[in-house]
């Protein structure tokens, strides 16, 4: 099978901290991929890197076998590689269809345009349809994001990184802070993600991670501590012991 | 059902771009003043001026969120070059208000580049400093600027080959105003355009205005040009207007007052600066018939209120007025989120 | 040659004593006073009036130099800069640029728009000659009087109980506030010990730099460059970096005087184009 994204001995360090140390990573195409590991793990810094928010002190990364280690954020979003945050990176002034419109907009190429007033063309409006849909925010379309429930702000962020139409989809906590009432709905449109995206998810909630995932990795300190199926991450006892153990706990 | 709701969201993406009828109200009263006030051309033409270097200022403050100490930088650049080059012969207004448009476009274009590289604190810096730059340039190089006895013997020839100026500033007022709203029009489509969405969302996030391929610093540098050439312009017709440039067009007072103009108005929704303007010009009258000496004072006492008594609120408020009379939404810009890239 | 090495590093010191309080402010609460220049000109004019209309003795003024811009620094930010923390880095600068503007407005008012001379006392006058080199008793005087300052806030800053809070506060207000320190209280003490010492730089510089009511507004471009230059997070980078700026303003002014008010600028782009974080700042 393909690889969809690799990273070769990557490494970041904050001052002294070796958030990230030496990981070298492959996400399949089309994977159901999970990263786990406790808080500070260094999961965050790890999409952080992957996504160019920051860089790397020494490794390398490749989207489909490319090396984009050096590459600007907003060209790695053109090349098919979206992420959601963990903690909710929204326009608050903008109602959920000018968000997603927005990303549409880019993505097509629409974004230099600066005279075709916004919404004038068939193909984006449908494919904004398309996206609310499939992410259940057709009732809350003209809202202010900034008055949207969280459950819908947080469908909200997985939307707009969708609407990118990634080949390679990361996702950090999307379920994060979602009350339960409102988490089946989330996690429905997590499940029901296209084949053909490969998804890298960062989760806390284990019912999701092992529902989910036909992979996991297990990150400690920044570093991979161990890799493979459900079945065998969630029998191993190493991963008990410096994982599971404390999120039953919590 | 799933027409309806592509239905729905073309309307309501399309509705924005739609004149409302207090927007159409308000440039006929403009175009009205014209023939009602005729005593008053002098100072409405000042306004049109102020309001069109607002709304070059709203272009980058209101839109992008970018804040400048110096975007008299930009007007007195335009001034002088269009003053310069009437005095050298080429009297024709719309040629001065290209080159001058040019002009603060390259000077725009240049500057942009350090302008956005740092922090909000960078950038007052930059600005400040781009303007200081510009008003050491003008006082010294006196042979071609007239220095600090101001440039002399720009004379104007007739708009369009057409229209005189004349002492009562009619010419100058419908000449200032047409300029203002065509240009007006232009950045009222910028900014229902996918491109003005994009600059939005910048302003409001620019962490994630990347995260969905946005190209961040492409689009300010693509904006902070185009708001130069518009400060440019304006400053063009003030230039030719009143056939006279001093270094006070360069001055840093300038650059203080628009953006009172610009706060008095709002920001982000292109009338502001225009309504601001007028509000600006009237209070100025008021006062200085009233204690003419220590205006300076009294601006700065305005500015004071209007933070402490909440800038965001009374935007708002004159925001929703002009929503009840324009019938269509406005949208209100929310302060800049402070999200490091630690908080992720 | 050496004689403008020593001017300029007269006038970097000046820059420094009268910068640093808006440095220490911008890194504590994150707020852009445009308005510290006021603090410094109040600083200038305090010793200008107790001299010239009273006959106070120049060093007799300059402990007021400090107090009355301090009291006026506290009393402001109790009132009014107090509320502005949290608003928008706009918000902040149209609410200083309104005070310069009543500041200057206000001084024009009282004192008139022409140029404040004082009086140096005649052992401060004149420049003796060290091993051939040109040395201004004043300059050295200010060199003396800074440097001490500096050596000061240096020794405030990493050995007392005062300064490791203000550092704590600096680095992450929030845990500070967690740790049970008053960052409250900090904020007002280091707002009025800043604007205290912008005041004295006002008074010491007004022989230098000149007096009148535009004060403020002039020397905005050198705190700015200052503060983003030297970064916000030590004492020693605006200290470096003022003492650069001192040096580069004086060099250039006397070696080309055509072109002399651009050498600033000039050395700011440069800064900005190596290093957009600030020339001492720790990149992250
Ligand atoms: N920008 C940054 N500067 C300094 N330290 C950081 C930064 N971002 C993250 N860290 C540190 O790196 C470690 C890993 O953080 P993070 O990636 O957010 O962990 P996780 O997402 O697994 O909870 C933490 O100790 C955090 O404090
Ligand atoms: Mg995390």
């Amino acid at each position: 099978m393909a690889i969809a994204l690799e990273t070769k001995g990557l490494v970041k360090r904050f001052g002294g901290l070796q958030a990230t140390d030496n990981v070298s990573f492959q996400l399949q195409q089309g994977a159901r991929h999970a990263l786990i590991g406790p808080n500070g793990a260094g999961k965050t810094t790890f999409i952080n890197l992957l996504t160019g928010v920051i860089k790397p002190t020494a490794g390398q990364i490749l989207l489909e076998g490319q090396d984009i280690t050096g590459l600007r954020p907003e060209l790695r979003v053109q090349r098919g590689l979206a992420r959601t945050f963990q903690i909710n990176q929204l326009f608050p002034a903008m109602t959920p269809l000018e968000t997603i419109g927005l990303a549409v907009s880019e993505r097509t190429g629409g974004g230099r345009d600066w005279w075709r007033v916004t919404g004038s063309k068939r193909d984006i409006i449908d494919d904004i349809v398309d996206i609310a849909q499939r992410f259940r925010l057709t009732d809350v379309l003209d809202e202010r994001t900034s008055n949207l429930p969280y459950g819908k702000q947080r469908l909200l962020e997985i939307a707009v990184a969708f609407a990118c139409r990634p080949r390679v989809l990361l996702l950090d906590e999307p379920a994060a802070g979602v009350p339960e009432a409102e988490r089946h709905e989330l996690l429905a449109t997590v499940a029901a993600l296209p084949r053909d995206v490969s998804v890298l998810l960062i989760e806390h909630d284990m019912d999701l991670v092992f529902s989910f995932a036909d992979r996991i990795s297990v990150l400690v300190n920044g570093a991979l501590f161990t890799e493979g199926t459900v079945e065998e991450v969630s029998t191993d006892p190493r991963v008990r012991a410096v994982y599971l153990g404390e999120s039953v706990d919590e | 059902m799933s027409t309806n709701i592509a239905d729905h969201v073309r309307t309501s993406l399309v509705r924005k771009g739609r004149w409302g009828i207090g927007e159409i109200l308000f440039w006929l009263i403009a175009a009205a003043t014209l023939f009602l006030l005729p005593e008053r051309h002098l100072i409405l033409n000042e306004i049109a001026i102020i309001g069109l270097f607002a709304l070059s200022l709203d272009l980058i403050l209101g839109y992008a969120g970018i804040v400048s100490l110096g975007h008299a930088a930009f007007f007195g650049l335009g001034a002088y070059a269009a003053g310069i080059l009437a005095k050298h012969g080429f009297a024709d207004p719309l040629l001065g208000l290209l080159i001058a448009a040019i002009a603060a476009a390259i000077l725009g274009f240049v500057t942009s580049f350090l302008v956005l590289r740092g922090s909000d604190l960078t950038k007052l810096m930059v600005t400040l400093g781009v303007a200081l730059v510009l008003g050491e340039i003008a006082n010294q190089a006196s042979w071609l600027t007239g220095g600090a006895d101001g440039l002399q013997g720009v004379s104007m020839g007739p708009v369009v080959g057409l229209f005189e100026f004349d002492i009562f500033g009619t010419t100058a007022y419908a000449y200032s105003l047409v300029v203002t709203f065509l240009l007006f029009i232009v950045a009222r489509r910028i900014v229902v355009s996918p491109y003005g969405l994009s600059l939005r969302s910048i302003r409001d996030n620019p962490l994630r205005a990347r995260a969905v391929g946005i190209p961040v610093n492409r689009r300010l540098v693509a904006v902070y040009t185009l708001s130069a050439a518009y400060a440019g312009v304006a400053g063009a017709l003030l230039a030719q207007t009143t056939q006279f440039v001093s270094l006070d067009v360069l001055a840093f007072h300038r650059s203080a007052d628009v953006m009172l103009v610009l706060v008095i108005g709002g920001v982000g929704y292109l009338y502001g600066g225009l309504i601001g303007a007028i509000i600006f010009k009237v209070l100025q009258d008021v006062i200085s018939a009233w204690t003419p000496q220590y205006w300076q004072f009294w601006i700065g006492l305005i500015l004071v209120i209007i933070v402490l008594a909440g800038r965001e609120r009374l935007t708002e408020r004159v925001r929703t007025l002009w929503k009840g009379v324009a019938g269509r939404t406005a949208k209100s810009p929310e302060p800049l989120p402070k999200t490091s890239v630690r908080e992720i | 040659m050496l004689t403008i090495l020593f001017d300029g590093i007269a006038y970097g010191m000046l820059l420094f004593v009268l910068a640093c309080g808006l440095a220490v402010t911008l890194g504590l609460m994150n707020f852009v006073n445009l308005a510290h220049g006021a603090f410094a000109m109040a600083g200038g004019y305090v010793t200008a009036v107790l001299m010239n209309r009273s006959g106070v003795p120049f060093l007799a003024t300059l402990p007021l130099a400090f107090i009355v811009p301090a009291i006026l620094g506290l009393v402001l930010e109790r009132t009014l800069y107090k509320q502005l923390y949290t608003r928008s880095h706009l918000d902040q600068v149209l609410f200083s640029i309104g005070l310069v503007f009543m500041a200057v407005a206000a001084v024009d008012y009282s004192f008139g728009s022409q140029q404040q001379l004082i009086q140096l006392p005649t052992w401060l006058q004149g420049r003796i000659d060290v091993l051939g080199v040109q040395i201004g008793l004043y300059r050295s005087f200010i060199i003396v009087i800074c440097g001490a300052l500096v050596v000061a806030l240096q020794l405030i800053l990493t050995r007392t109980r005062f300064g490791s809070r203000l550092r704590a506060a600096v680095d992450d207000p929030r845990v500070a506030r967690g740790l049970g320190i008053n960052v409250s209280l900090i904020f007002a003490t280091t707002f009025a010990f800043g604007s205290g010492l912008a005041g004295l730089g006002g008074a010491l510089g007004a022989e230098i730099l000149g007096l009148d009511p535009t004060f403020p507004l002039k020397f905005m471009i050198y705190f700015l460059i200052v503060v983003t230059v030297g970064g916000t997070t030590t004492i020693t980078g605006p200290f470096l970096a003022s003492l650069l700026l001192g040096i580069a303003d004086v060099a250039g002014k006397y070696y080309v005087p055509s072109v002399g008010a651009f050498v600033i600028y000039t050395l700011m782009i440069v800064v900005l184009v190596l290093r957009p974080q600030g020339l001492f700042e720790r990149a992250r």
